[in-house]
Parts: structure tokens; C-alpha cells; sequence
């Protein structure tokens, strides 16, 4: 299974700033995802990190096409989601779903279990009228819900039990791909690892393709295979997640890895640590060149007059820098 | 004498739905200069712990129900308003977890910094503004004098947390109650501003109370641990000794939740059960319904905090009674 399921060809998602009262002039735009070149296979699970305002979770609504994209394609089992009609991206939608990252924003609070599971199922005509009760009971079952929980509303339930909902929500129409916008980060630690468990077991159970989304490292090393590391709207590395977290090649995934607290005394305290100097510059108007050079240790003059492209930097790895190779 | 002792506080909420227990019997100490880091998953009490000292529990619905908070020889919890006022906010600092919604933004960061200095009657308002802008070059923001003299919104988020942490400091506190100051901050800031915590706190002599849920943070920052749990203090010690010989299956549970502890591939350890639901009296051990070692006696009585080693205290009776082995730790197996 080795067959790309969803490819993005440069993506740009742009969005427009206006200004003026009654005179609407377009005077610039943010350029949230920039160039953004990516293929999944089927049944991989890709992490996607980066620093908020990287432009991850717009690459994320730039799949589901929640948001229109300014130029590039993605492409979902050989066709162009930008090109579809409103009937065909429907179809569509079956086999993408997503899962979003607040269970207490995501759920609407009128809605049952039962209900929010069922809709889909009816308006996708996947079953009859009938066999609803029973699907529902199963998708209850896969994520480890009692059924008889499912005349529930939202607020009844813990943030990691309505994340099990969202996700059995986005298991409803059996998709191909999950796209999961840090679907953990509300969640404490130990019901962290249980949605991780699940969603791992998911993956693995009904072949899913998962992009997970995070800000979070650690959790990512863990159920990623590959992960790809954003900043400002491009992606600066890309390769297998232990090689990419554990020995990162682009300087700002150094910087990214180590600043990363270690749960260990001995080591967090005398460990060499890269901190970085001031925040991430504005998408509005990046600097020039690889965006990353003002914060970076290694810039020189020339990082500053072209964008890098991402180029093989190890077996199946890729890194947008122009000193990889003096780096070592 | 420690700086601040802290017995068997007891805060509960009474509201429509019952009496929650937020802080259950809670004691520590701070010494002077030390950094004592709180840890808990949400609902474990430790920023009401927090709250109750610095006499911020709205009330109603809140109660303290019991406890006294000695900071240098009063009792924050039961004196007079007039001597609180003159404790908090000048000797006793704190740090709110959103830097976004704790500035007031109508007013401009140099007015929010000198105020402190001015109702405590610390300094002219010119000297304040001198000792502001010391401060807020003090805490790394560059081109202070004219940023000073800007609004929150125009300000980012890890900027606005350094203006916080400014505003806490200004007044040059012995003690600092961090609640969560990272949290909303991508790890690249979270690393600026636990470097910046520690460099201040080397400069000023202060002691910290740091409150997170992230045991890594713990790790760099802390001398003292404590771990919370259903508004109860599970264990507390060394940071070392928290991390390296847990003696609490619950301190244990949450290290071996770390993804970034376990090895990759393999199934995360994980909590059965759901925490603890503090508007019921718990009889026992609070952890013994999620606990893989509990007994029978450890659904009543509940057990106490002892020390095991000398500044070392848990509260299992069956770790006490030398009857569970929490085994070789799982940290200590993954960083060889």
C-alpha cells in the first residue's frame, strides 16, 4: 500500500486584509500556508508541527477545502478537490473528515450522541432509517463508549470522553483520510495517552490515513510515521518522525526539539539548550529569503536573498536549507 | 522558618449542584529562594490552592473552610483586609495562566506597571516609571522606553506574558505564584520564559510556587515537587527524588503517561477511569478507584501524608507498609 491517497501540489491559501471605512482597498494579505508541496500514503499517519501561526491549521482547512485556497491543488485519490462541484465535493467529504481540537466548541450542545452520530449516516444516505440505532451503537462501541450513553448531550460527558464522540463522528462515514487538528491538546495527560491509543488503533484496525496535527513534539514522535515540520506557511522539513524529532537537520527543528522540557532533572539541567530570540515574524510580510533566517544562529547573506527549497537532506528526508551540508 | 507554611487548607465551592471540594486538606512550606513546583492534571486543586492564598476565592460561592497561609507571621487567610492589601501584590506576586485576558486593555502597559508601585506607595510616580521601564528591559523586551507606553493588543502573546511577569516583579516580591504561565505559549517562548524566571529569581532572591501540569517544565525549574490529586497532596519531595523514586502509584501513573518517555510504537500507559468527582466526600485514597494496587483499606480511612525519607512524604499505605514495589522506573529505563 504504498499509493498516495492525498497529494497537495504547492498549496497557497492567502487571506485578503482590507482597509479603509467605506473605500475597501486591498492592501495586502496573509499568507497562512505558502507553497505547501506534501503526498500521504495510504495508511500513514503524517504529524504536522510547527508554532502557532505557522499555518498548520489552515493547511488543515485548506484539505477539507473549509477554506478556499489562492493557488496550488489537493488532490484526493487522483482528483483536484478545487474543481469539484458542490454535488461531487460532498461525495467527497466521505472519505475526509476531520476532527477538530476544543470537544467543548466542536459538539453542538443541543445535538444527543445519538443525533450528532446519525446525521451524518442520513444525510450521506448511508443507511436506512432503521439501521441507524444499530451503526450507532457500533460507533459507539469502536471508540469505547457505552451505547447506552448515546441519549447523552455533550455536557454530560469529560473533555476526553467528547473527543471519543468527535471522533466516532468522523468514523461515520468510514473516510480515508482523517485530518486531526490538535485533537489532544485540551486534554490532560493521562487522557491524552487514552485518545492516542485510540486513534493509533483506529489507524492501524481500518487502515486509515491520518494527519495529525500538534504542537506538541512528543506526541507526535509517537504515533507519527512521518512528520513535517512548518514555519510561516512552508514546510522547512520533512522525513520519518524518530529521524526528524530525534536528530533534526534544519536549524530551526534544532531549536524547535530543544526547547522541548525534558521530564528528567539530571538531564533538563544540564543539557545544552537552543533558545531562540524574539517571536515568529508575520505572515503578512515575511522576510526575505529562507523566512527563518532573522531568528536563526547559522544565517548568512545568502539565506536572506533566495527561498530555499526543500532538497533531500537523507534517506527520505527533505530540508529547506541552503547550509545543511556544513551543518552536518 | 519557611517563608510561607501552608496548613490543611480546606477551599470548597457551594453551589446549586453540591459542595465541591476544590482544596481538601492541603499543607506545604516555601523557603526563602526556593522553587516549589505544583503538579496536577485539571481539577486537582492546585490553582484553587493558589487562589485561597492570595485571597482571590470569590466568596460566595467559595469558602475557606479551614487552614491558615503563614507568610512571614501573618495569616494571610484570616487577617485583617487592610494588612492582606499590604502583602499582596508587593511581597506576594502572582502570574495568571492567559496573558491575553489578565492585562486590562484599555489602559497602556506603563500605567498597569507603575500602579502597583503607586497604591503601595513605593515610589513617585516619576521614580515608578524609572523602575517600570528597568523592569521591562529586565525581562527582555527590546526598545522599552517607547513600548512602555503601548497597549496590551499591540504586544504578542509570549511579549505580553514578559509584561506580565513584569508587572508581578515590579514591586520586587520575596515570593512569586506562577499559575500556568507557559501554558498558552508555543515551546520556542516557553523556553524564553522559564530562562527568564530563573535569571530573575537568581537576581531578585525569590521564592517561586510554580504551578503546571507539564512535569518537564517541573524538571528544569524546581527544588520541591508536590504532586496533587483530588484536591489532596499525593506526595511531595526533591524534584529528583519525584522524578528518579516516585513513591506514589499516582506520581508514577503520570510519568508513565509522558509520551515522550515511552518507547514509540508501543501502547501508552494509561489511567483507567475518569478523576475524581470532588462534590462527593471521598472516604479514602482518592486515586485508589483509578489505582492498579489499591486494597481494601484503601477506600477508608484516608490515608495521611508521612514522610518516608526526610523531605520525602506520600500518602499510600501500601507503599508505606512496604507492601508495593513501584518496580524500576520508567524514566530511569529510558534515558540509559
Amino acid at each position: 500500500m504504498t499509493e498516495n491517497i492525498l497529494e497537495l501540489r504547492d498549496v497557497r491559501t492567502h487571506f485578503p486584509i482590507h482597509s479603509g471605512f467605506l473605500v475597501k482597498r486591498h492592501t495586502g494579505s496573509v499568507k497562512a500556508v505558502d507553497g505547501v508541496t506534501l503526498s500521504v500514503r495510504q495508511g500513514e499517519v503524517l504529524g504536522l508541527v510547527g508554532e502557532s501561526g505557522c499555518g498548520k491549521s489552515t493547511l488543515a482547512r485548506t484539505i477539507l477545502q473549509l477554506v478556499p485556497t489562492t493557488g496550488g491543488m489537493v488532490v484526493l485519490n487522483g482528483r483536484n478537490l478545487g474543481e469539484t462541484t458542490r454535488e461531487e465535493m460532498q461525495l467527497c467529504r466521505r472519505d475526509l473528515q476531520m476532527i477538530f481540537q476544543d470537544p467543548y466548541a466542536s459538539l453542538n450542545p443541543r445535538m444527543t450522541v445519538h443525533a450528532t452520530l446519525a446525521e451524518p449516516l442520513l444525510v450521506h444516505g448511508i443507511c436506512k432509517r432503521s439501521e441507524v440505532q444499530g451503526q450507532v451503537d457500533a460507533l459507539m462501541k469502536l471508540v469505547g463508549l457505552a451505547p447506552r450513553f448515546a441519549r447523552k448531550y455533550p455536557h454530560e460527558f469529560s473533555g476526553g470522553q467528547r473527543q471519543r464522540i468527535a471522533i466516532a463522528r468522523a468514523l461515520a462515514l468510514k473516510p480515508k483520510v482523517i485530518v486531526a487538528d490538535e485533537p489532544v491538546s485540551a486534554l490532560d495527560v493521562s487522557i491524552q495517552a487514552q485518545i492516542l491509543n485510540l486513534l493509533s488503533e483506529l489507524c492501524r484496525g481500518m487502515n486509515l490515513t491520518l494527519i495529525f496535527i500538534a504542537h506538541d513534539l512528543s506526541v507526535v514522535r509517537h504515533i507519527s510515521d512521518r512528520v513535517a515540520v512548518m514555519y510561516l506557511g512552508k514546510i522547512v522539513e520533512l522525513g520519518p518522525a524518530l529521524d526528524v524529532i530525534d536528530r533534526p537537520s534544519h536549524p530551526y527543528t534544532r531549536a524547535l526539539v530543544s526547547a522541548i522540557p525534558v521530564p528528567n532533572p539530571d538531564i533538563e539541567r544540564t543539557r545544552q539548550r537552543i533558545v531562540l530570540a524574539g517571536d515568529p515574524p508575520s505572515p503578512i510580510n515575511p522576510p526575505s529569503g529562507c523566512a527563518f533566517h532573522p531568528r536563526c544562529a547559522y544565517a548568512v547573506e545568502a539565506c536572506r536573498l533566495a527561498v530555499p527549497p526543500l532538497v533531500p537532506a537523507g534517506p527520505s528526508r527533505e530540508a529547506a536549507c541552503i547550509r545543511l551540508s556544513e551543518l552536518g | 522558618m519557611p517563608l510561607l507554611t501552608v496548613t490543611d487548607l480546606r477551599t470548597s465551592f457551594h453551589t446549586r449542584n453540591g459542595v465541591y471540594r476544590a482544596v481538601d486538606g492541603v499543607s506545604f512550606s516555601v523557603e526563602r529562594g526556593e522553587t516549589l513546583g505544583i503538579v496536577g492534571e485539571s481539577g486537582s486543586g492546585k490553582s484553587v490552592t493558589c487562589y485561597s492564598i492570595m485571597g482571590l476565592i470569590p466568596q460566595p460561592p467559595g469558602r475557606i473552610e479551614s487552614g491558615t497561609a503563614m507568610f512571614d507571621g501573618i495569616d494571610l487567610l484570616h487577617c485583617k483586609p487592610s494588612e492582606a492589601r499590604a502583602i499582596r501584590g508587593k511581597r506576594v506576586s502572582m502570574i495568571f495562566q492567559d496573558p491575553m485576558t489578565s492585562l486590562n486593555p484599555y489602559l497602556r502597559v506603563s500605567e498597569q506597571l507603575v500602579e502597583p508601585l503607586l497604591i503601595h506607595g513605593m515610589l513617585s510616580r516619576k521614580e515608578a516609571l524609572g523602575r517600570a521601564l528597568e523592569m521591562l528591559e529586565a525581562v527582555g523586551i527590546n526598545d522599552a522606553a517607547r513600548r512602555i507606553h503601548f497597549y496590551p493588543h499591540e504586544f504578542s502573546g509570549g511579549m505580553r506574558q514578559r509584561v506580565m511577569i513584569a508587572m508581578a516583579l515590579v514591586t520586587r516580591p520575596e515570593l512569586l505564584i506562577a499559575d500556568e504561565p507557559t501554558t498558552a505559549l508555543d515551546v520556542t517562548v516557553q523556553a524564553q520564559i522559564l530562562d527568564l524566571i530563573r535569571k530573575l529569581q537568581r537576581e531578585l532572591g525569590m521564592a517561586v510556587i510554580f504551578v503546571t501540569h507539564d512535569l518537564g517544565v517541573v524538571a528544569g525549574l524546581c527544588d520541591k515537587v508536590q504532586v496533587m490529586y483530588g484536591g489532596r497532596v499525593m506526595e511531595t519531595g526533591s524534584a529528583r527524588a519525584i522524578f528518579n523514586a516516585p513513591q506514589h502509584p499516582y506520581t508514577q501513573a503520570l510519568q508513565r503517561s509522558i509520551p515522550a518517555l515511552q518507547p514509540k510504537g508501543q501502547e501508552l500507559f494509561t489511567i483507567p477511569g475518569l478523576p475524581p468527582d470532588v462534590s462527593k466526600e471521598i472516604a479514602g485514597c482518592a486515586f485508589a478507584p483509578r489505582c492498579s494496587f489499591a486494597a481494601d483499606r484503601c477506600l477508608s480511612p484516608r490515608p495521611e501524608l508521612e514522610e518516608s525519607h526526610p523531605g520525602h512524604a506520600h500518602a499510600c499505605v501500601r507503599a508505606r507498609a512496604g507492601e508495593i514495589s513501584l518496580g524500576a522506573n520508567a524514566l530511569a529505563e529510558n534515558n540509559d
